[in-house]
């Protein structure tokens, strides 16, 4: 059983009448409970393969199973629910709204999937309670430190109970001691069972994950850590 | 779902105080300037309609222009009056003259009638009788006054059996009528007006000598068409088949072109002030879309942890019909307030709401907050995660 399956993946981007391989037959897989990294520097394609993964884009050609099922030929409709019900996502910007406080952003995508208000309040305080906001949860983002703020995008992404954890350069706007915090969080999904993928071009933040996939013009290497 | 929508709208309206106000100006005017202008239009055309009501709805005017040498006699006047669509018959000659008691004289006008105007005209007594057959049979000299007549000449209304001087003749006072209290009554209250019988009023003015114009009213108010025509062919057979020789003017007939003309007014300046609306309008739209440029981040984000394509849309779409439902909820509760500031302003007429023209303005507003909040609504639907997500503004 394979949680992400990508068999000779590509994608191609027309830039300026330049075609540009962003993915070039990338062909990977990940088990569920693994913690695995996708390393490269801009402009290797990381993106793209975070976007295919993340289903917020589709594969121009090749095979992606998420959980066993197919999902290159999915309609806009069915990718909405695929990321609301199975991905939880972590940007490096944190990605919050920021006139809504901590609590309403966690609740959001509740709100999508139709959970009812008692049952998503319990939810949203359980989430808030297990990255330790449950006192700021009345709080704007803007009232909030960067590492507070990505506690908060972590809460909004596990209150889901999503099947995988996608994070793009989560650390990337912080500072290495909030960094570590964050890095602990991760440990501590991947200890309960869950599965995370992190994209990064930090090595350092890289080899915390017990896999390594390296990733170079668009071509994929596995390392092993 | 719909109740989160609405909680979401509500909260990015709130974010942006000033300028959802702003937006919601243009429909508050447009609102306002639709409900009061048609009740205003309204009103008046109540209490127009009212006015000439009071006067009588079946009242038929005729005048005689060419009497071809053999002008109508009184008799006739009666022969008419006994047919079944017709109800009385009243002729009419009026002349002025000075009034005279003691030592207070004014001009006053004349009226020569027989009994049957009283009833034709729907006046009221204040105290005496009006004119009767015997007056006419005799030729006698006595006068009714109107209220105002009586006040200016002797200082009160209790002058029956009192003397007063027409131009030189001495006329017994039998009777003073009431004030009418109507606003077309008050425009031309201060004349002081005298109804003596017609047959004396031929005798006294050097100008009147027989029936130029008489009035008549119908057996009841359904048929004044049927009385019309009736009273059109005797008038026809009487004057050698000449329709030039007189013209009938039909009260009611007056009253649907009035009402036309009123229709028209109010759908005008309706049109007018939906022009307004539609402009306010334009104003949701233009908002819209510089709110949905502004959170595109906002999209991508919803979009990215599931919110789909019909959810952005609702939301959207909702935030453009509650400006516009709130624009009009303040527009309709301002025009209440500028009406009764009207009303206080203006006492002969009363204005208020119709229900009518608020509905409208309710359906316009709603009308508006779509066809102008969908394509902004759709425009953030349409947006892809990925380029809505990396946008920076």
């Amino acid at each position: 059983m394979t949680m992400i399956r990508f068999h000779d993946v590509s994608k191609i981007y027309h830039i300026g009448g330049e075609e540009v391989h962003a993915l070039d037959h990338a062909s990977m897989h990940i088990s569920p409970g693994e913690f695995v990294s996708i390393i490269g520097p801009s402009g290797s394609g990381k993106s793209t393969m975070m976007n295919i993964i993340g289903c917020l884009d589709v594969a121009d050609s090749g095979e992606y199973l998420l959980d066993g099922l197919p999902i290159e030929q999915y309609s806009e409709r069915e990718l909405t629910r695929v990321r609301n019900r199975k991905i939880g996502f972590i940007f490096q910007n944190f990605n919050l709204i920021q006139r809504m406080t901590a609590e309403e952003n966690v609740e959001l995508p509740l709100i999508y999937q139709g959970v009812r208000t008692a049952q998503r309040r319990q939810r949203v305080w359980e989430a808030l309670e297990r990255v330790g906001l449950s006192k700021r949860g009345h709080h704007r983002p803007t009232e909030l430190s960067g590492g507070q703020q990505q506690r908060v995008a972590i809460a909004r992404a596990l209150v889901t109970e999503p099947s995988l954890f996608l994070a793009d350069e989560p650390t990337g706007n912080l500072d290495s001691r909030t960094g570590n915090e964050i890095m602990e969080l991760f440990h501590e999904l991947h200890e309960r069972g869950n599965t995370l993928v992190l994209i990064t071009h930090d090595e350092k933040v890289a080899q915390q994950a017990c896999r390594r996939i390296r990733i170079f013009d668009g071509r994929v290497e596995e390392v092993d850590g | 779902m719909i109740f989160q929508s609405l909680k979401m709208a509500w909260s990015a309206i709130l974010s942006n105080k000033m300028r959802s106000f702003l937006t919601m100006l243009g429909i508050i005017i447009g609102v306002v300037s639709l409900v009061v202008l048609v009740s205003i239009v309204s009103g008046a055309t109540d209490s127009v309609t009212e006015q000439i009501n009071s006067i009588g709805t079946n009242l038929l005017t005729v005048r005689i222009t060419d009497d071809k040498e053999n002008p109508l006699k009184l008799s006739e006047l009666s022969e008419i009056a006994e047919k079944e669509e017709i109800g009385e018959t009243a002729p009419i000659a009026q002349t002025g003259a000075t009034a005279k008691s003691g030592y207070t004289s004014d001009d006053i006008t004349v009226y020569g009638t027989t009994g049957a105007y009283y009833n034709i005209q729907g006046l009221t007594l204040a105290a005496g009788r009006f004119l009767k057959k015997s007056d006419m049979d005799n030729n006698t000299y006595v006068a009714v006054l109107n209220q105002t007549a009586a006040e200016e000449i002797f200082g009160t209304t209790n002058v029956i059996g009192e003397e007063i001087s027409l131009d030189g003749r001495g006329f017994r006072i039998v009777g003073v009528l009431a004030e009418e209290e109507s606003a077309v009554s008050s425009l031309i209250s201060g004349t002081l007006e005298a109804y003596i019988p017609y047959t004396t009023i031929i005798r006294m003015a050097d100008n009147i000598f027989h029936i130029t114009s008489f009035y008549a009213s119908s057996a009841d108010e359904d048929s004044m068409d049927a009385a019309e025509s009736t009273l059109k062919t005797w008038m026809l057979e009487r004057f050698g088949n000449d329709e030039d020789a007189f013209t009938i003017i039909n009260q009611s007939a007056l009253m649907e072109t009035m009402g036309s003309v009123t229709n028209t007014l109010a759908l005008m300046l309706g049109g007018i002030a939906g022009i307004s609306l539609l402009v306010g309008g334009i104003g949701i739209m233009n908002i819209m879309l510089v709110s949905v440029t502004e959170r595109t981040k906002e999209i991508g984000i919803r979009k990215a942890i599931g919110a789909g394509r019909a959810s952005i849309m609702m939301q959207f779409l909702i935030e453009a019909l509650m400006v516009s439902l709130m624009g009009c909820l303040a527009g309709i509760v301002l025009s209440v307030g500028i009406l009764y500031l009207a009303g206080m302003a203006m006492e002969e007429m009363s204005f208020h709401i119709s229900m009518g023209v608020v509905w409208v303005a309710v359906g316009f507003s709603v009308l508006i907050g779509v066809v102008f909040g969908i394509y902004p609504a759709g425009k953030a639907a349409g947006k892809p995660p990925i380029e809505a997500l990396r946008y920076s503004g």
